[in-house]
């Protein structure tokens, strides 16, 4: 079976095309949904892709998640469905409170465009579950507003080995209660060939293809 | 306004810059948002409570910050 994963585009979002090649490449039906919509066709998965969604004005996210799709989003998530959230797709699930927590300014106030090594903290969500446990793996960060904040004990997905942006507890993704909706600020579309540099990423993106293909987690 | 016990990395260098220019006595330096705005409306007190709840969904991310509202009439 070929999940269909929608990746939501809003204006100003700029990674949607490298997300979708890198699905298509791991063999999922994966195409675009426009921010404007308010359903995503009964996919099976959704992914929030990076870059700058409403200018990122006000704060990062804060206007995306009163995009229509988001209501389609919300009930994708609250079905149990995975939701992936990255680098700005990630603010935007914290706005919306999908997952717990908000990112604010780097801790050196730069835009950090870098290679880290993150560890997997949860092999038990949608994001990781073709992972190991205290598996590391080799994905770049793009983002200014990455250092996360918590709001109460979040579930960890992820942590950086080496901590690039102030981070609490070193923290690079998290997950909700249920593991269905995950958000992370490293990308794992820029390391999903060899060519890049690192096909890494590829653990986390076969991760939600698997997790589109079973049952609802709820 | 970030809350308190959040670091504001802005308003710390901010506050770094302040002695190289002569003042010294300056510190705990926070940087915040300030929006201004005109709402219509009867009653002041119920424009203050539509403001606030304004601020709790959209204008202010209450996990990170807080907000005051200053109404005043034209």
């Amino acid at each position: 079976m070929k999940p269909r994963i929608a990746v939501v585009v809003f204006p100003g979002s700029n990674c949607e095309q490298d997300v979708v090649h890198a699905l298509r490449s791991e063999g999922a039906d994966a195409d675009y949904a426009w921010h404007g919509d308010a359903d995503l066709g009964g996919a099976d998965g959704v992914v929030l892709p990076g870059g700058f969604a409403h200018g990122d004005y006000l704060r990062t996210g804060a206007i995306a998640r009163f995009s229509p799709v988001m209501d389609a989003v919300r009930a994708l998530a609250d079905d149990g469905k995975p939701v992936l959230g990255i680098c700005n797709g990630f603010q935007i699930l914290a706005e919306a409170h999908l997952v717990s927590g908000a990112l604010i300014k780097n801790e050196g106030l730069r835009f950090l465009c870098v290679w880290t090594d993150i560890t997997v903290e949860d092999t038990d969500t949608i994001a990781t579950r073709a992972c190991e446990k205290g598996q590391r793996l080799r994905i770049p960060i793009n983002h200014y507003e990455g250092n996360y904040r918590a709001d109460g004990q979040p579930r960890v997905a992820f942590r950086y080995v080496d901590n690039p942006n102030g981070a609490w507890e070193n923290i690079a993704g998290v997950s909700n209660d249920a593991g269905n909706v995950v958000g992370l600020m490293p990308h794992p579309e820029r390391a999903s060939h060899e060519l890049l540099g690192s096909a890494d990423g590829r653990f986390i993106l076969t991760s939600l293809i698997e997790s589109c293909c079973v049952p609802s987690r709820t | 306004m970030l809350k308190p016990g959040i670091s504001d990395v802005q308003g710390q260098v901010v506050e770094r810059s302040l002695p190289a220019l002569g003042w010294e006595n300056v510190s705990g330096v926070r940087v915040g948002k300030h929006l201004e705005f005109e709402v219509e409306g009867m009653s002041l007190d119920l424009l203050k409570a539509q403001v606030e709840q304004m601020c709790e969904r959209f204008l202010a991310n209450t996990v990170i910050e807080s907000y005051r509202v200053d109404i005043r009439e034209a």
